[in-house]
């Protein structure tokens, strides 16, 4: 599995999304993506990717896109 | 100055006069904003006189008593743009506060506790032993200000345990075998003073047993609610903590649902500190003046941060002692306090009371 197919199936995994839905998904845009959900979602990428993510950073994970940013910044190329 | 460049404040670093300047600036603008934007808002401001067309004081801005928020569904956005309703029993009485928040806000709430935090934690995240059970947080809907609380200290943490169980027994085998996984390891506790002090420590004392965190960096807050008649000083907790858990880092806040976000944390002076993104007055309860330092009256909040309801100036609940300002020997700036306690019931008067519906 390629990084990119892991990072999408973290979130069908987490938020229960289809393909066609990634690219628009945001932080509290779902139901499931909710505070709770976020951390969830944080812990399994930290586990994929063996990475520990900053508190600011998490924060800033505000959308399905933005976290390919902030995964490159931690070496994770997608 | 927008949400952006709040964040880039250091979170104790402006001097009296320079803060000054900053809240008169946002605080006007934020108290303009809501007249605009929250009709029973600017009802209230009407009632009570409040000039619409020049800066006011950060003394000046209109205080509104926390339990206002029982009263009246104080929002100053659609209501399509609430996507969480924070809820408050906190005050005295039946009725629940209910605070409106929109992203934005809740977003800025979030920024800046990490801001503030960072002062004791760090930027890295690291395990979270959160000393509640897990059953505050099932209904995702509508959250209480405990649930709130842990989620929104929750960020802190890179691998979460929570030290209670369901019927709120420690889950001694579960927690063990946290500490066994992350031993060596700085641990972060969060949770409720009350909580800690009945279902933690006592528990731990009873039991005749003891945990061993030396690594601990333990965060409370909340106060002593239902168990004042049981509330030990600070000193006295910190060394029952001590003794119980080996956790020697210990830092009170005081901070409440209404303005969550900017809690007043505890440094190693023992002295609770104003961030630069809120300020505290202290007033007398007779006739609201301005207390002097070292004089005990009742709490008023102001924060930079509420943009989705009218909580940027908010009588409390509460009693302190306003201990002085950009002295405090831990080389933080702005003020500190000591909060003591709760307000005799019938003292509380503020803007409700010229509030005729």
């Amino acid at each position: 599995m390629t990084n990119l197919e892991k990072y999408d199936k973290l979130f069908f995994d987490a938020f229960k999304v289809k393909a066609v839905e990634l690219p628009s998904l945001k932080y509290q845009g779902i139901a499931l993506w909710d505070s709770l959900g976020h951390m969830d979602l944080i812990g399994a990428m930290e586990e994929t990717f063996k990475i520990s993510i900053s508190t600011i950073d998490v924060l800033d994970f505000s959308s399905y896109e933005k976290g390919k940013e902030i995964l490159a910044k931690y070496g994770v190329e997608l | 100055m927008d949400c952006d460049n709040l964040l880039l404040l250091e979170p104790y670093g402006l001097p009296r006069a320079e803060k000054r300047e900053l809240f008169t600036q946002v605080l006007t603008d934020l108290t303009r904003r809501h007249r605009a934007d929250c009709p029973e808002y600017a009802r209230l401001l009407g009632a009570l006189g409040t000039p619409e067309n020049r800066p006011l004081a950060p003394e000046e801005v209109p205080m509104l008593p926390v339990s206002l928020f029982k009263e009246l569904e104080l929002r100053s956005v659609p209501e399509e743009a609430v996507f969480k309703t924070l809820t408050s029993s906190g005050t005295t009485g039946q009725k629940v506060s209910k605070i409106y928040l929109d992203a934005p806000t809740s977003a800025l709430q979030q920024q800046v506790l990490c801001r503030i935090m960072e002062d004791v934690l760090g930027p890295k995240r690291m395990p979270l032993l959160v000393l509640d059970t897990r059953k505050v947080l099932r209904d995702r809907s509508m959250f209480s200000a405990r649930g709130a609380g842990i989620l929104g200290f929750s960020i802190f943490g890179s691998k979460i345990c929570y030290a209670l169980d369901e019927h709120m027994q420690l889950d001694w085998d579960g927690v063990q075998a946290f500490l066994e996984e992350h031993s060596g390891e700085p641990i972060f506790l969060f949770g409720f003073t009350f909580m800690i002090w009945k279902h933690v420590v006592r528990a731990l004392e009873a039991q005749g047993k003891h945990l061993d965190i030396p690594r601990g960096i333990l965060v409370h807050g909340g106060g002593w609610k239902k168990l004042a008649h049981e509330a030990v000083s600070p000193a006295e907790f910190r060394e029952r903590i001590a003794a119980a858990t080996g956790i020697t880092r210990v830092s009170d806040y005081y901070g409440m649902a209404e303005q969550t976000g900017c809690i007043y944390l505890e440094c190693p002076c023992g002295h609770l500190h104003a961030s630069v993104w809120s300020d505290i007055l202290v007033r007398r309860a007779e006739d609201g003046a301005l207390c002097a330092p070292g004089e005990p009256g009742v709490l008023q909040v102001l924060s930079l941060l509420p943009r989705s309801y009218p909580g940027h100036s908010l009588l409390t609940e509460d009693m302190g002692v306003l201990l002085g300002e950009d002295d405090c020997p831990c080389g933080r700036l702005g003020k500190y306090v000591r909060v003591t306690g709760r307000v005799p019931k019938a003292e509380v008067r503020g803007c409700s009371d010229t509030y005729e519906g």
